[in-house]
């Protein structure tokens, strides 16, 4: 039906209303007028006779009600009856209207938040083709046997995939429009990525298969319309356009659908090139290389018709598994999980974040609700005479209860339009939002209609929630008891469904408030654990020579030239390059096999240890402030023509050689035989993320292996600012076409405690939205038992009892509810705290600050919450009230 | 209007077709009619009968239309539609089928069982 159409028949029914009402009117007037007549005849006088007709005719309202049901469909005119006398209702407690929409719109609000939030990363498929049936060979923390080589293998072998494309992390790239250039962050994709996703250009073309032959010969980039937009200005006529990448010429020959933006729902590119391109440009290392796990970084597909994923992940395996018997001393088989493409190997670390939010997020509305249905019940009780002399007038209870819960429903519709458009900002930030600076991540969110019908349930199921306990008060009510004796004469018993809710909602308040407490604390600490290194007075200058067209020799060569420039800034106490990421950036570390000189079979699995492997310049440790335990630091002096040595960690030289005094002047072999002795040993550290366990380590000498992208460390005491700068115009003085990413060694751990830092986030949120509900709860219900006692406590202080006992009396009952549910809220915190230890590092419930910071906040909470009322109990004057009545 | 009884439930209806089936009626007509037929045996709240006139009018039972009283007072009057005819009829069988079964179980005495 369309809107002039439905509005036409609400009309119809009003006017219909309206006349119906006439009619019933006119017949029993009529009525009263034939039975007057009567009673006339009978020799009665004519108002007499009227009068009596009308007591005999009965309660008229009350017919003409029964009589408009009868005639039925007067739904719609019941309803805004209830509606009008709700408003009026609810403008005559404009405090209580105001608080108990305010609590709800935070906890609808809270709750669509969040909910956006996992329609987005979770509920939302992927913007590409038959999403459903799209599986991948996920990326993972632990080493792999993906590399390019083997990917080939296993789109070639296998049987479940249509066809299997790949996709690599770009490094950072800088982009040369021939004005400037820019950093861009893009996917190295597989020739068939486009086609095995089946999505099609907005501009120009893809690249495919048939575009890739052999290394670097397919030097075309397709960009996101995102990109597109901002940096080409939406000109149509870049397709065709050459572009330098890393100095290398790239012909632009397509732009994406808008919204495409690959297979990762938490990260949008720039663009895309080849694969097969991306040594060019500097990422990926050695295509040719079995053992690369740096080449591909996930693969996916999609499943032939009738392919279950588990028949897909033994067919992986067992592919696999052949590559590992081929070539054993390059592929260590690993039981593959494949998995739906979208949230690669954070799935499961997403979504059991997502769902632990939503169970917060969930009790912070069931605090609420169980804090308004408290409200409801008291109002309702406040208002007893009101409803006992509607139901002596002859207003059925269904009536009443059905104007009541008209309220609680205006209630939650105006709390959960209140929240919802909270919520909506609040998204709208968060999908902007770059939590970490250089890398092109972003959560998905956009509200949609399925928030808005989210909203609107929830605010409907509240409503329920809250609007259904003064259900039995109702129901049980006797009109003729409240009017004849008032409503405050009858005392409750003991304990009500009042106190049971005030003790449930205080409890879930103070879990949350212990959760948030445990994340805080736990954030705290792993600010200030042992890293390993100082991130304290330190700057990290990225520089990746590939973007400047260095290669071979010149790379090492001036790697050192920066070094040592850099060193040379006044102020700066030491410098040292690390190739690659340093520890805990971009949670990035590289594993490697080691054996004992003794193993001559140099297979993965016969490896002695799987250490995280560095290549650093001499110098890197005093720059990273990591002490020498023994030993010595590596040297310029070892460079290619000497024997290759390293330095390791506690943790190394004591699996491998039974103690750090031990380890030094003995040697242990890579994977490719190399004989690598150790001279020196460093302290224990973290490398990839913060809650790892205690892993090994190695460190080679940079010389000795050359790469070009790396980081190099300089520790400082001078203004970051300023060192900043200057190190910026150092670079630019050896090589002005070099950028240089420069950035404090803390900022970039954002990214390794990003988990715990938006875990705490949320978590503080929450816990402050449960303090605030548990600050109006324990406010209602003690302001509630003090206005309902204060004549009691009038008599009291008229009969001599002290301050003390009168705030006993007043307040001793929500004080106690207060103990027991912070009491029962604090265990159950205590006992959902161990979840958060997966995410926060270092967070444990077990921590007296937390237990005494649990407990002084809900003494604080309890102390605000009853000030007031306090106050007014102290202040009652037993000669006025006592006047009263 | 001392020894009244009053109503089973569902019976105001029966009596309401029965009053109506003797001819077109005004709602106090009906009231007259079921007060005389029961020889004011019968209890009938006056406001409580229009409600059951209106359902009975919705269910198609019987049918309204605005007229003039013998006293010359405007006045709605009620008759019975066809539906309403068959319906009458039916109520009647199975009220009197009720009341036969009822007395006959109630009149047994003690050497009958």
């Amino acid at each position: 039906m369309n809107l002039a159409g439905y509005l036409g028949g609400l009309k119809a029914k009003f006017l219909r209303r309206a006349e119906s009402d006439a009619e019933i009117d006119a017949e029993l007037r009529s009525h009263i007028a034939l039975r007057a007549d009567d009673l006339e005849r009978g020799g009665m006088a004519r108002a007499e006779a009227e009068r009596r007709a009308r007591i005999e005719l009965g309660g008229r309202e009350k017919y003409k009600e029964e009589m408009h049901e009868a005639l039925g469909g007067n739904f719609m005119s019941t309803l805004m009856q209830d509606v009008r006398f709700s408003l009026r209702v609810l403008r005559k407690s404009p405090g209580f209207t105001v608080a108990a929409i305010v609590t709800l719109a935070l906890a609808i609000g809270a709750n669509a938040v969040v909910f956006g939030v996992m329609d987005g990363l979770i509920l939302r498929p992927l913007n590409v083709p038959h999403a459903e049936s799209l599986y991948g060979v996920p990326y993972s923390n632990n080493p792999t046997w993906q590399s390019y080589p083997n990917y080939v293998d296993l789109r070639d072998r296998n049987r479940s995939f249509e066809d299997l494309a790949a996709f690599n992390f770009s490094l950072g790239a800088a982009l040369d429009t021939g004005k400037d250039a820019e950093l861009a962050n893009g996917f190295a994709a597989t020739g068939n990525y486009f086609d095995a996703l089946g999505v099609h250009p907005y501009l120009g073309r893809f690249f495919h298969a048939s575009d890739q032959q052999g290394q670097n010969s397919a030097a075309f980039i397709v960009l996101t319309y995102a990109y597109w937009h901002s940096r080409f200005e939406s000109d149509r006529n870049v397709v065709g356009r050459t572009v330098l990448l890393n100095k290398h010429p790239y012909m632009i020959i397509g732009v994406a659908q808008p919204g495409f933006q690959g297979t990762l729902q938490f990260v949008s590119p720039d663009y895309w090139v080849p694969i097969v391109n991306q040594q060019e440009l500097g990422g990926g290392g050695d295509p040719n290389d079995r053992s690369n796990t740096g080449g591909v970084f996930e693969s996916f597909g999609h499943l032939k018709p009738g392919v279950t994923p588990a028949q897909a992940m033994a067919d992986v395996d067992a592919v696999s598994a052949y590559l590992e018997k081929t070539y054993p001393k390059q592929v260590a088989h690993q039981k593959t999980e494949i998995s739906r493409v979208g949230l690669s190997a954070f799935s499961s670390g997403v979504r059991a974040f997502v769902a632990g939010l939503s169970l917060l997020a969930g009790l912070i509305l069931l605090a609420a609700c169980a804090n308004l249905g408290g409200l409801f019940a008291a109002r309702a009780a406040d208002r007893g005479r009101e409803m006992a002399l509607r139901l002596a007038l002859g207003a059925t209870r269904k009536r009443i209860l059905r104007q009541l819960m008209t309220e609680a429903v205006l209630v939650s519709l105006c709390g959960g339009a209140a929240g919802l458009i909270g919520s909506m900002v609040l998204l709208r930030k968060l999908s902007t939002w770059q939590p970490i600076t250089g890398a092109p991540i972003h959560l998905p969110v956009s509200p949609d209609a399925k928030l808005y019908w989210f909203a609107l349930g929830l605010a409907l199921l509240s409503a329920f929630l809250f609007g259904i306990v003064p259900v039995r008060q109702v129901l049980r009510a006797n009109p003729y008891e409240i009017v004849k004796a008032g409503s405050t004469a009858r005392q409750g018993r003991s304990v009500t469904v009042r106190d049971v809710l005030l003790v449930v909602q205080i409890a879930i308040c103070a879990v949350l408030v212990t959760s948030s407490l445990v994340a805080v604390r736990g954030l705290m600490r792993s600010l200030h654990s042992d890293f390993g290194f100082d991130p304290g007075n330190t700057m990290l200058a990225g520089v990746n020579l590939a973007t400047a067209g260095y290669s071979g020799d010149q790379v090492p060569a001036m790697q050192r030239r920066l070094i040592d420039a850099l060193g040379t800034i006044p102020g700066v106490e030491a410098a040292g390059m690390v190739n690659g990421y340093p520890p805990l950036v971009y949670t990035a570390g590289t594993k490697v096999s080691v054996f004992k000189v003794e193993t001559s079979d140099l297979k993965p699995a016969n490896a002695a240890a799987l250490p995280y492997r560095y290549d650093i310049s001499p110098g890197y440790f005093a720059a990273a402030g990591t002490s020498l335990l023994a030993g010595r630091d590596l040297l310029w002096g070892d460079n290619k023509n000497a024997p290759v040595v390293a330095v390791v960690n506690r943790n190394f030289a004591e699996k491998i050689f039974g103690s750090v005094v031990n380890a030094i002047g003995r040697s242990y072999k890579l994977q490719d035989g190399t004989r690598v002795e150790v001279v020196g040993v460093v302290e224990n550290g973290k490398y990839q993320v913060l809650t790892e366990d205690q892993q090994p380590a190695i460190f080679l000498n940079y010389l000795q292996s050359p790469v070009s992208p790396g980081y190099i460390v300089v520790r400082s005491k001078r203004d970051p600012q300023q060192l900043a700068a200057a190190m910026r115009n150092k670079v630019r003085e050896l090589d002005s076409g070099l950028t240089s990413d420069i950035q404090s060694w803390n900022s970039l751990l954002q990214t390794v405690l990003f988990p715990s830092r938006v875990a705490t986030m949320a978590l503080g949120v929450l816990g402050m939205m449960g303090g605030m509900l548990s600050i109006t709860g324990i406010f209602g219900m003690a302001a509630y038992s003090v206005s309902k006692r204060l004549k009691e406590l009038g008599i009291r202080m008229a009969l001599g009892a002290q301050r003390g006992e009168v705030l006993r009396t007043a307040l001793g009952k929500a004080v106690k509810l207060l103990g027991i549910g912070s009491a029962v809220g604090l265990v159950l915190g205590i006992l959902a705290s161990r979840v958060l230890g997966y995410i926060v590092y270092q967070a444990t419930p077990r921590d007296p600050l937390v237990l005494g910071g649990v407990v002084a906040a809900m003494a604080l909470l309890g102390l605000v919450a009853t000030w007031i009322p306090a106050q007014r109990a102290l202040a009652v004057d037993p000669m006025v009230l006592l006047r009263e009545e | 209007m001392g020894d009244q009884a009053q109503l089973l439930p569902g019976t105001l209806d029966l009596l309401i077709l029965k009053a109506v089936s003797l001819g077109p009626l005004h709602g106090y007509g009906i009231l007259l009619r079921i007060g005389q037929i029961s020889d004011s045996a019968l209890l009938i709240e006056q406001g409580a009968l229009y409600p059951a006139l209106f359902r009975l009018v919705r269910q198609g039972l019987m049918k309204a239309s605005w007229g003039t009283s013998e006293n010359n007072r405007k006045a709605k009057f009620y008759e019975l539609t066809a539906a309403g005819r068959k319906r009458f009829r039916e109520e009647t069988e199975s009220w009197n089928r009720l009341t036969a079964a009822m007395s006959a179980a109630l009149a047994t005495r003690a050497e009958e069982v």
